[in-house]
């Protein structure tokens, strides 16, 4: 039998139910993949110590013949959702050493559906970052490597402590969340699935807040299959979330495998964007005479605003934030500095626990509602994100999902973008887009480049279509045939 | 519309960052960057058009104005800095 932990998240499940090996076997070879892969950074909480007996429960459920959708299956905690009684960080230092009560409704959903917590996995601190670097506990580094070389990349971020357990076989899937593409470039730059569901799918609730309107978690995983049977477990009505949706959950995992004939893709023309590697483009056309051969017809449409998407995040994103993160003020829970009077107080301990990109996305988000700016920059962004959802809305008369690439390059060295916050913001360029509309996207590896680094192609659905996202995912993937992996090396 | 240290120390003060007189102006010229970069949205003709605050498009949900949950003083004061007696312990506001 092949290592336990190189098994897919439904061939651990059919495993477990066929009896070949149990919970507790599947979760203490993922225990030892943790330990063995520190080098990565992948972690900041392992709890073992849970997880076996998260494990040891699941196998007594089964032995009752009372097994539910992901009984026994170990995954990995992005550390920005609470769970009770193990640290939650956000990656930064000014919740430390912060112990939820309570348990997010996502990871509560996961339990209740059987799954084992092996631990809590590193992010961009607050989720704000597309390269792991903003981490207060060091960046993540991708199990990935360029062929021939030991050079240190970058596994994307926000997610890309979830992103890189689920490559390096850490953990069968994990959950992660993404305001601007944080789960889909990290899953294009691991050779990972990932998909940011409907705002709305998947509640908030217990989740750190970044931007609020934004914010969606969704899962990473091996296979579209393994993405689909963890969302179907993590969305859901949740009367706390008062943005979260009163729709019925479909199994997802069904529309898996369906035919796409006759689907309309649609071809964004603005997504041609300079200086894109010929390599993507590439993959782009791959893409397409796949979906052509599965029987789709391939539609052009325009989505004549995608060039203001990030501008436009870059002023929602931080406004929000900036409200949000007002809540660290070293009284209730955290870090408390010393300071000569309550403002100073509340001034140092911001200073201290926050990092540069969180301070600087802060000062932007506050700047922009101050008096005299609001008008032009807040509500005139308001008014492009109207301009760039009716672009989606109008494309949908013509096409019932969207092919583009995930992100505009593969995976970079960590450091190489570090000093230019503009440059890494461009990483969210073809993804940012959905968020602001509220679409689901999913992202899916595709092929490798030149360096044989995997690269990702992003599928864009009508919202609360993730059905159709999902069955045009599954044709790509079996067209595809991507079954790289990275080489152990750490 | 140019940043100056002056607009960063008066946003970092709005914001409760402290911030070193000498960090002040190489802010500034990072948050020019960018918000020289967001300039571009003035391209954008959106006369007439509304804000776009929230893309779930019902109305939010209401419930009945009651006590949920409660009476946990214990577990909402337990990873406070400081605390007392199921109090929060802040610093003297007034002199």
């Amino acid at each position: 039998m092949a290592s336990l932990t190189s098994l897919t998240l439904k061939g651990a499940l059919d495993g477990l139910e066929a009896g070949d090996f149990t919970s507790v076997e599947l979760t203490r070879a993922h225990i030892e993949a943790v330990e063995a892969a520190r080098g990565l950074n992948a972690f900041l909480f392992e709890t073992p110590e849970r997880a076996l007996a998260m494990a040891a429960a699941s196998d007594a459920r089964r032995a009752l013949g009372a097994g539910r959708p992901l009984d026994g299956i170990p995954l990995g905690i992005k550390d920005l959702f609470c769970t009770e009684g193990v640290p939650t960080t956000a990656a930064s230092k000014i919740l430390e050493p912060f112990v939820p009560h309570y348990e997010s409704t996502v990871t509560s959903q996961l339990w209740r559906d059987g799954a084992v917590m092996l631990g809590k996995l590193n992010l961009d601190e607050f989720a704000m970052g597309s390269s792991n670097e903003t981490s207060a506990y060091g960046p993540v580094i991708n199990p990935w490597r360029k062929s021939g070389s030991n050079q240190a990349l970058t596994p994307g971020g926000s997610s890309g402590g979830s992103a890189a357990a689920v490559a390096a076989d850490l953990c069968l899937g994990a959950t992660a969340t993404d305001t601007g593409g944080s789960i889909r470039q990290p899953a294009a730059f691991t050779g990972t699935v990932g998909i940011k569901p409907t705002y709305g799918r998947c509640s908030r609730w217990g989740t750190v807040a970044f931007a609020s309107s934004l914010d969606q978690a969704g899962p990473i995983a091996k296979t579209v299959e393994d993405a689909a049977i963890l969302l179907t477990s993590m969305s859901g009505h949740d009367p706390k979330d008062s943005t979260s949706l009163d729709v019925p959950v479909p199994d997802f995992a069904a529309f898996v495998g369906k035919s796409v004939k006759g689907l309309r893709i649609g071809i964004p023309k603005e997504y041609r964007v300079d200086n894109m590697p010929a390599e993507i483009e590439k993959l782009w056309a791959d893409g397409i005479a796949w979906l052509k051969e599965a029987g789709c017809e391939i539609v052009e449409i325009s989505l004549p605003h995608t060039k203001y998407a990030l501008p436009a995040y870059y002023i929602v994103a931080p406004a929000e934030a900036s409200s949000n993160l007002a809540r660290y003020d070293g009284m209730r829970y955290g870090l408390r500095a010393e300071g000569a009077n309550l403002t100073e107080v509340y001034e140092n301990t911001r200073a201290e626990g926050f990092g540069d990109e969180v301070k600087r996305r802060i000062l932007i988000g506050t700047y922009v509602l101050s008096a005299g700016y609001y008008d032009a920059y807040y509500l005139k962004a308001l008014k492009v994100r109207r301009r760039i959802a009716e672009d989606f809305d109008s494309a949908w008369e013509k096409c019932d999902a969207i092919l583009t690439p995930t992100a505009p390059s593969a995976a970079f060295g960590l450091g190489e973008n570090s000093n230019d916050p503009i440059a890494m913001y461009l990483n969210d360029v073809f993804t940012v887009t959905t968020n602001l509309a509220g679409l689901p996207g999913l992202s899916l590896p595709a092929g490798l480049d030149a360096n044989g680094l995997p690269l990702g192609l992003q599928i864009i659905g009508k919202p609360l279509d993730e059905g159709t996202v999902f069955s045009v995912a599954g044709a790509m993937e079996k067209a595809a045939g991507f079954t790289a992996k990275a080489t152990k090396w750490w | 519309m140019a940043i100056d240290a002056a607009t960063v120390r008066k946003v970092a003060r709005l914001a409760r960052i402290a911030t070193p007189e000498d960090r002040l102006e190489p802010l500034a010229q990072e948050l020019n960057g960018i918000m020289t970069w967001i300039e571009q949205l003035a391209e954008v003709d959106t006369d007439g058009v509304e804000p776009l605050t929230s893309v779930v498009h019902a109305g939010l949900p209401l419930r009945d104005d009651v006590v949920t949950m409660g009476g946990d003083a214990d577990v909402v004061t337990a990873n406070a800095p400081k605390s007392v007696g199921g109090f929060f312990v802040v610093p003297k506001v007034v002199e």
